[in-house]
């Protein structure tokens, strides 16, 4: 019972501040310009090879390659910062704002507010990649169409991956949360995560695939685990990727561990610490 | 309504690296009274609450309410209510903090009006926190106190930034709370924000106890002293070296240990030191507070 009051009150904390709503239109925003940008770059290029060539650009895509897929997971390959941006917000905000005082004497058991936070993430992640999918789906499948182009809205495949990129943003909610309770200095933590999803992370894909063995461990980081499970990524085509990668559900598995081992990590010592 | 539990304090010792805030502390605080719990800034006094809040391990010694600690409360908010340092998400409304409380605590949705109209907020429930004045705040945390209705109030400077009207309102608000028999332990720096509100005193210094007892027992305390003064003060001070007496030399004069203003004055006379002043110090509850307290700093 008590489990389910604490659930409640974190999805209260998260709806009753602007930042949820401030997060979702950023990442509206970001996941239209890319996806819709993007598919509709590519249409013109499929379109207007000469021309495309002239631009000096390598543009042309591996044979082979289905368009509607790479242009849907931008949804997760780009937006899934965000999610992640929320969850550790969920944790930092409390220690930034002090109201871990009020939380703690209303649920003094602490590990089952961080439970809370943990699950509340996971959901409030889902409900960013439903946002996220409709408007890679609704700007990607619009640019594809003005193209004549093939949507692929009516092949199931298309929606699997829709289905699996929405769990790849559940989880990265929730390595929000652990990365929250590791570093739980706001500015610190948003630095950190800027810093590696959009530097140290791309490197290290690339780095990772010059070499085999390399490549072996490349996989298991945690955007290439993500990409792994949705199954679709810009990254593949933008040649930074690794050739290796994990099957769908070792991707999600990869980033459950890593939600569940920072959350247990940080639960276990910036948590328990007293609330002065 | 929750009745009224005893706060007992045994032992209590927290350090925070080399620093003891906290020194083997012991107090009980009982149900159907308004105690302070007064000491200097830095005496231990927020250490202590939050100790016995379950915010703060202890290094040594219990902080319960009547024996159980406040994370092994079956129901904290319907127990103990709390308003600590006023801190709140300044893009919270007042309203949304209290749902927030209502709901982690399992308590009905109705309480957070109710405790809105109490303590007069509901005119300015629906602003965001960070436009509200430390008033505001106060009240605010105080209605958060009120949620479960609680028998214990455990309070850190609740009078701290109210105006005096504010003030007015929350000395009755806390005697109401002790006549209706529960407990209320209401720290403060200032022995005057709360003396006409307490009915006991908890004094630390130095994250020890100094006393502990009735209002009144601190009135009978403080030992009288005498003030004198002169426009020629070496020579006041030459005659009352000369007639053995400790002094201390303060703005108005010297203040002499000698409860005996006659004594005082024939010392002067004898040294022929002229007198400008003579007269007895007003053993006030202040006095008394700051020489129990100063005593603790001397140490």
């Amino acid at each position: 019972m008590n489990a389910v009051h604490a659930l409640g009150s974190e999805f209260q904390k998260v709806f009753t501040t602007r930042m949820w709503w401030l997060i979702a239109i950023l990442l509206v925003a970001y996941v239209a310009f890319l996806a819709g940008g993007f598919g509709a770059f590519l249409g013109w290029t499929i379109e207007n090879p000469d021309a495309a060539a002239n631009t000096g650009n390598n543009t042309q895509l591996p044979p082979g390659m289905r368009l509607a897929p790479l242009l849907y997971s931008f949804a997760s390959s780009i937006g899934y910062v965000f999610p992640v941006l929320l969850g550790a917000l969920a944790v930092t905000s409390e220690f930034r704002h002090k109201t871990l005082t009020p939380t703690f004497l209303a649920e003094p058991h602490r590990s089952t507010v961080l439970g809370a936070k943990f699950v509340s993430q996971l959901i409030a992640g889902a409900g960013l990649g439903v946002i996220a999918f409709a408007t890679s789906v609704a700007t990607g499948a619009a640019a594809l169409a003005a193209f004549g182009l093939d949507t692929e809205l009516d092949v199931s495949d298309t929606w699997a991956l829709i289905g699996r990129g929405v769990l790849a943003m559940a989880l990265w909610g929730t390595i929000g949360v652990g990365l929250g309770t590791l570093v739980t200095n706001q500015v610190a933590a948003i630095v950190i995560l800027i810093a590696f999803t959009q530097f140290v992370e791309p490197i290290l894909r690339l780095a990772a695939s010059l070499n085999e063995v390399t490549a072996q461990v490349g996989q298991f980081l945690p955007g290439a685990a993500s990409d792994a499970l949705v199954g679709a990524s810009f990254y593949s085509i933008a040649a930074v990727g690794s050739s290796e990668s994990l099957d769908w559900w070792q991707g999600g598995l990869v980033l459950l561990a890593i939600g569940v081992i920072a959350t247990i990590i940080g639960g276990a010592t910036t948590w328990r610490r007293d609330v002065t | 309504m929750a009745a009224g539990i005893p706060i007992e304090i045994s032992g209590l010792t927290k350090q925070f690296g080399a620093v003891t805030a906290v020194d083997d502390l012991s107090f009980t605080v009982e149900p159907g009274r308004v105690t302070g719990f007064l000491g200097p800034n830095g005496a231990g006094k927020t250490t202590t609450l939050r100790v016995l809040l379950g915010l703060v391990r202890a290094t040594a010694g219990t902080a319960t309410f009547d024996g159980k600690t406040y994370h092994d409360l079956e129901r904290p908010l319907e127990t103990v209510g709390a308003a600590l340092e006023a801190d709140f998400h300044p893009g919270r409304t007042a309203r949304n903090h209290l749902k927030v409380a209502a709901t982690a605590a399992g308590l009905p949705a109705g309480r957070v009006a109710a405790v809105l109209d109490q303590v007069g907020m509901t005119e300015h429930a629906d602003r965001r926190v960070g436009g509200y004045s430390l008033g505001m705040r106060q009240r605010l945390a105080l209605a958060y106190t009120l949620l479960g209705d609680p028998g214990v109030f455990v309070l850190d400077e609740p009078i701290n930034g109210l105006d005096p009207e504010g003030i007015k309102w929350i000395r009755g608000f806390l005697q109401a709370l002790a006549r209706e028999g529960r407990t209320v332990l209401v720290s403060s720096h200032l022995l005057s924000e709360v003396s006409q509100t307490v009915d006991e005193v908890v004094i630390i210094s130095k994250g020890r106890l100094m006393k502990s007892g009735t209002l009144a027992s601190l009135e009978l305390d403080a030992a009288p002293r005498t003030v004198a003064d002169s426009p020629d003060r070496p020579a006041l001070a030459a005659a009352l070296d000369a007639a053995g007496f400790a002094y201390t030399e303060g703005r108005s004069g010297f203040i002499v240990d000698n409860p005996d203003p006659g004594a005082v004055g024939h010392a002067a006379f004898v040294g022929g030191a002229e007198l400008s002043a003579l007269h007895r110090l007003k053993s006030g509850l202040e006095e008394s507070f700051l020489t129990l307290v100063n005593g603790g700093e001397h140490e």
